[in-house]
């Protein structure tokens, strides 16, 4: 597979490859198509970064722009799933759902259990995360940990490109509802893609790299940053094992104990905030689980409890390094 | 009225009479400790229901409200599988996983009583939605209390709803009070249905007291929806004879106010004298359901007494379809 | 090798996108003497890890590259020379060797022998085509194979024999179109007919491994004026059994955790399945249409009792072209005894610690075998 795209086309990819697919795939957000009702062009926009530009010449009125109204549509995506359709919504950024939060978390993630397993609700929602791009508090957190903590919901972190478009396609085949975050730093991110549709199970770690002696556990964007600083630490003879649980919800902890159990050793690297965070629960796996294999103690790498900084100084400072990844991991190697 | 054949009054009576004798069972035995959780009672209301849901089919599709099983009975859930859902049976429609608040039965076209105030409107976009989009004539229909009716996702809903052109109809049942505070101090505007015009969809209020108001008010609505002209809101204004939840002492409440509205304006006293009076039905025929419904409440507590509790196994089951 | 010649063993180029390989460790010592065929180094790509294998006999002067290391494609990793050779002279070498050294990089010559795709009977397939000789040779690969299956395989033929060399994906696997017809063998075996025709080629030697030799066997019995002659590596069609486990287990595995064991069996050498391997077996197996493809030529390939559902044996004698066989002796998926009962015009080498992939895992021993039985004869 020798063709190379973008993290940002390998979403557009997945959502075009699955709404040929299947009629009942309908994509709606804010400005997706970009242009209804104005006195210009239609697919104007395509995203506020362009990332579904193109769908709408393809699929017509499958791809709807709607009202700066999340609640509405999220909820209007939430409803349309109970009635067989598969919604794809994009919330845009995912600091935006304080507007819409019940419609995900009271209604979408309880209706099967509260319905006694009567309702199937396969609604994805998109929505790009993390810091890195100066956009400051309101438009940079990783809020994923939020998620991963109502049950009925499931919660993707995509790290590379064939990740985006396998574990898209997954999600939007899926018949429960998913959280699909999307790293805005990624978007220009190259990797090898199938050109074919294909799927990325939920609930099954990629082991990025493969070593003996420590184990990082990272998420996301961080996933990168983990990598390169085992890479570095590979030449000094330090062996790490990287892996990428890709879902935090379902989460592959066998992979992640098996891990533990051979290095004794772990660093969780998170970019966001550390209160109940996926660092504190992966943490909280290895006391509670493998305790008796740990040979030091367990090192977090995280945001500090602060909102998402403006000024650049700051946002460098607020975001796990792969400086402070490395000094973790010494610390214990 | 005279449009109905014999057999839809009878339907509509039964209809009616089935919530009325449910939920004021339902506040008996509540009161006897049998029911737990919050229960929320529809009495009163029941001309609204019924005279929505008799125009619509399976295919069509309602959300309510946490006081929400007058919709339920008139979306043809059954009975007996309700009232063991509220006792928390495993017999229960929703296995007693969901209660009183979130009873559903998605074949029926019910899609949930809900919990939250506010959280069904956007669903029902999703229903009209869906409809449109598969070129059927169905329709959703959102049922909403005047708490509801101020809240945002009520709002953004009417206007998402115009904005795509849903077949999709909101319906403000107007009881006079959001939990213990009345609409007149917490709803902006004399008339809820004045809104409708901002959000460019016809807006209509009717006494929903009377049966035969409610159902030619909404058949228009649903008639328009059905054609694909879009969305409306009807506000029908209606009294609930309990408190917010079985156990309000009501004291923001006149002390006979309710008395009041048990002698001069209940729905089922009203539809009564009017058919009769009219010679479309005779008092035989809805003493004859009367003794039924009540046949079938008993039987419906019955077995939902003797009915199990879920087993313990059953926490685990159904969160997720695959997990 | 002639007195007095120093020879340096670079890092091997295993397929197109190999950059570079990372030295696991060495399997001789410093100083001691080869024989041509043996396996002088551990090296781990992104795609397999195997062994270089010495191409000629000699003696390991100098070791330069050290164990767990990653070096690029065509980086010295050892000199071989003669004794009579002066360390003087090996280490002049060494020095001038990597003061010329530049690893390759993207964008050069090589670059340009790219994957291609034809359409053939409507569907897409992929094949890599190396060397421009006028006789052909098709390389077929097995149940759930690519035409990576040759990596250690591919440019060894072009180089050796000056042939055309062609591998392709068949039609369910690798990166051809994931439509199978009836699945059976006819299918495959008439798809590569009109694959060469499309390229227009008339006869050509046809190297199967697996269901890939049974493939080959049943286009030689079909189309006779097409072939030259069949290598069969580790074939389907010549006996009845076949682990029907293995070919269950792999079919329904979706994980890392359940594909391994499976892929395990393929090889002696367990340790050679390692992550990027499974990962590429899953990348494959997630694409759409794999799972059906896979199923669909699985009920073909084997009978209701769980045999092989097509036998060849006894029609070799009918035909006319040169067929060569080689096995691995460890082979878990079909044993090793079937070459047993093969008729004496037929040239056969079992190849000990290897397994099914034993075109992998006796790469030069297989090459040369074919070389010497099939391809120069």
């Amino acid at each position: 597979m020798a063709r190379k795209i973008t993290y940002q086309q390998a979403i557009n990819e997945a959502l075009d490859q699955e709404m040929t697919r299947d009629e009942s795939v309908i994509v709606m957000g804010e400005d997706v198509v970009g242009g209804s009702g104005g006195h210009g062009e239609m697919d104007a926009w395509g995203g506020v970064l362009g990332l579904t530009k193109g769908l709408y010449a393809k699929h017509g009125n499958r791809i709807m722009d709607t009202p700066i109204t999340e609640s509405g549509y999220i909820g209007a995506a939430v409803g349309a799933a109970t009635c067989g359709m598969r919604p794809v919504a994009e919330l845009m950024f995912i600091d935006f759902m304080g507007v819409c939060l019940d419609q995900i978390y009271n209604q979408a993630a309880k209706f099967r259990y509260m319905f006694g397993g009567k309702a199937k609700t396969p609604v994805v929602i998109r929505a790009m995360y993390g810091a890195g791009f100066s956009a400051a508090a309101q438009h940079s957190q990783a809020l994923y940990s939020i998620f991963t903590h109502i049950p009925g919901l499931k919660v993707v972190l995509p790290s590379s490109p064939y990740d985006a478009k396998g574990l898209l396609i997954q999600a939007i085949r899926d018949d429960d509802p998913v959280i699909f975050l999307e790293h805005k730093v990624l978007y220009t991110l190259e990797g090898e893609v199938p050109e074919e549709p294909y799927t990325v199970p939920f609930g099954e770690a990629n082991v990025v790299r493969e070593g003996d002696d420590v184990t990082i556990v990272a998420f996301g964007r961080m996933v990168l940053h983990a990598t390169g600083v085992a890479d570095k630490l590979a030449k000094e003879g330090i062996k790490c094992e990287v892996i990428d649980p890709r879902t935090t919800s379902p989460l592959d902890d066998e992979s992640i104990l098996e891990s533990i159990e051979n290095t004794g050793r772990l660093v969780v690297v998170d970019e966001s905030n550390p209160r109940c965070s996926m660092a504190s629960d992966i943490a909280e796996l290895a006391v509670t689980r493998a305790f008796e294999h740990l040979k030091a103690p367990v090192k977090t790498v995280t945001a500090p409890h602060t909102p998402v900084p403006f000024a650049k100084s700051l946002e460098d400072a607020y975001i796990p390094s792969p400086e402070k990844i490395e000094a973790a991991i010494r610390s214990i190697a | 009225m005279s449009e109905l054949s014999k057999e839809k009054l009878l339907e509509a009576y039964r209809m009616m009479r089935t919530i009325r004798d449910f939920e004021e069972r339902v506040h008996d035995e509540f009161a006897k400790g049998g029911i737990p959780g919050f229960v929320h009672l529809y009495a009163g209301e029941e001309a609204s229901a019924t005279g929505i849901c008799m125009h619509l089919t399976d295919q069509d599709r309602i959300v309510s409200t946490h006081r929400g099983h007058g919709h339920c009975i008139a979306k043809g859930v059954d009975v007996i599988g309700m009232m063991a859902e509220i006792y928390g049976k495993q017999t229960g429609t929703c296995h007693g996983k969901g209660g009183s608040m979130h009873i559903a039965d998605l074949d029926k076209g019910m899609l949930g009583a809900n919990g939250i105030v506010g959280g069904g409107p956007p669903l029902i976009c999703g229903v009209g939605l869906t409809h449109k989009m598969r070129g059927t004539d169905g329709v959703g229909i959102a049922f909403f209390g005047d708490g509801a009716s101020n809240q945002g996702t009520t709002l953004e809903s009417m206007n998402l709803a115009t904005v795509w052109n849903l077949p999709c109809i909101f319906v403000v049942e107007n009881n006079g009070y959001a939990e213990a505070t009345s609409s007149e101090w917490a709803v902006s505007c004399d008339n809820y249905a004045d809104r409708a015009a901002g959000f460019g969809m016809p807006g209509t209020t009717v006494d929903g007291h009377d049966f035969f108001a409610v159902y030619e008010t909404a058949g228009e609505a649903i008639a328009r929806a059905r054609a694909g002209g879009g969305p409306s809101l009807v506000e029908v204004k209606l009294n609930r004879y309990f408190g917010h939840f079985e156990g309000d002492a009501q004291t923001y409440r006149r002390a006979d106010e309710v008395k009041q509205l048990r002698e001069e304006k209940d729905c089922l006293k009203i539809f009564r004298k009017r058919v009769v009076d009219a010679n479309l039905l005779e008092h035989s025929d809805l003493d004859k359901i009367d003794e039924e419904v009540a046949a079938l409440i008993d039987e419906a507590v019955q077995q939902a007494e003797a009915a199990s509790p879920p087993a313990v196994e059953e926490l685990l089951t159904h969160v997720y379809v695959n997990y | 090798m002639s007195e007095n010649t120093i020879t340096p063993l670079t890092m091997p180029k295993w397929g197109l996108s190999m950059k570079e390989g990372k030295l696991i460790n060495w399997l001789v010592e410093e100083g001691s003497q080869f024989s041509r065929g043996d396996e002088l180094a551990e090296v781990e790509t992104e795609k397999i890890a195997s062994a270089v294998e010495a191409s000629m006999a000699g003696t390991l002067r100098k070791i330069v590259a050290e164990n767990d290391t990653v070096y690029p494609v065509g980086a010295l990793l050892a000199v071989v020379a003669d004794e009579s050779v002066s360390d003087d002279e090996v280490n002049a070498y060494i020095e001038k060797f990597q003061s010329e050294f530049v690893p390759e990089e993207s964008g050069d010559e090589d670059e340009g022998i790219q994957a291609q795709t034809i359409e053939v009977n409507s569907l897409n397939i992929r094949y890599l085509s190396k060397g421009d000789g006028d006789r052909v040779l098709l390389l077929v690969h097995g149940y759930g194979g690519d035409l990576d299956n040759w990596l250690f395989n591919h440019d060894e033929l072009v180089e050796k024999t000056g042939m055309r060399v062609i591998a392709l994906d068949l039609p369910g696997h690798g990166q051809s179109s994931k439509v199978v017809g009836d699945a059976n063998l006819e299918f495959f075996a008439d798809t590569i007919h009109a694959f060469l025709q499309a390229l227009d080629i008339e006869k050509a030697y046809l190297v199967g491994h697996s269901m890939g030799g049974a493939i080959s066997l049943c286009f030689a019995s079909k189309y006779p004026d097409n072939v030259l002659g069949l290598g069969l590596i580790a074939s389907a069609g010549l006996g009845d059994e076949i682990n029907n486990e293995y070919i269950q287990g792999f079919m329904e595995s979706t994980s890392r955790k359940q594909i391994k064991p499976w892929l395990e069996l393929l090889f002696a050498d367990k340790s050679l399945v390692n992550r990027q391997l499974i990962n590429n077996m899953l990348q494959y197996k997630r694409l759409d249409g794999v799972s059906d493809a896979l199923n669909a030529v699985s009920r073909q390939l084997l009978d209701d009792s769980g045999k092989q559902g097509r036998q060849f044996l006894d029609s070799l004698d009918t035909l006319a072209c040169r067929i060569c066989v080689v096995w691995g002796m460890d082979d878990h998926i079909i044993p090793a005894s079937h070459t047993e009962r093969l008729p004496d015009s037929v040239s056969k080498l079992v190849i000990e610690s290897s397994g099914h992939m034993v075109q992998m895992e006796a790469a030069n021993k297989v090459n040369q075998f074919l070389i010497d039985n099939l391809l120069t004869r």
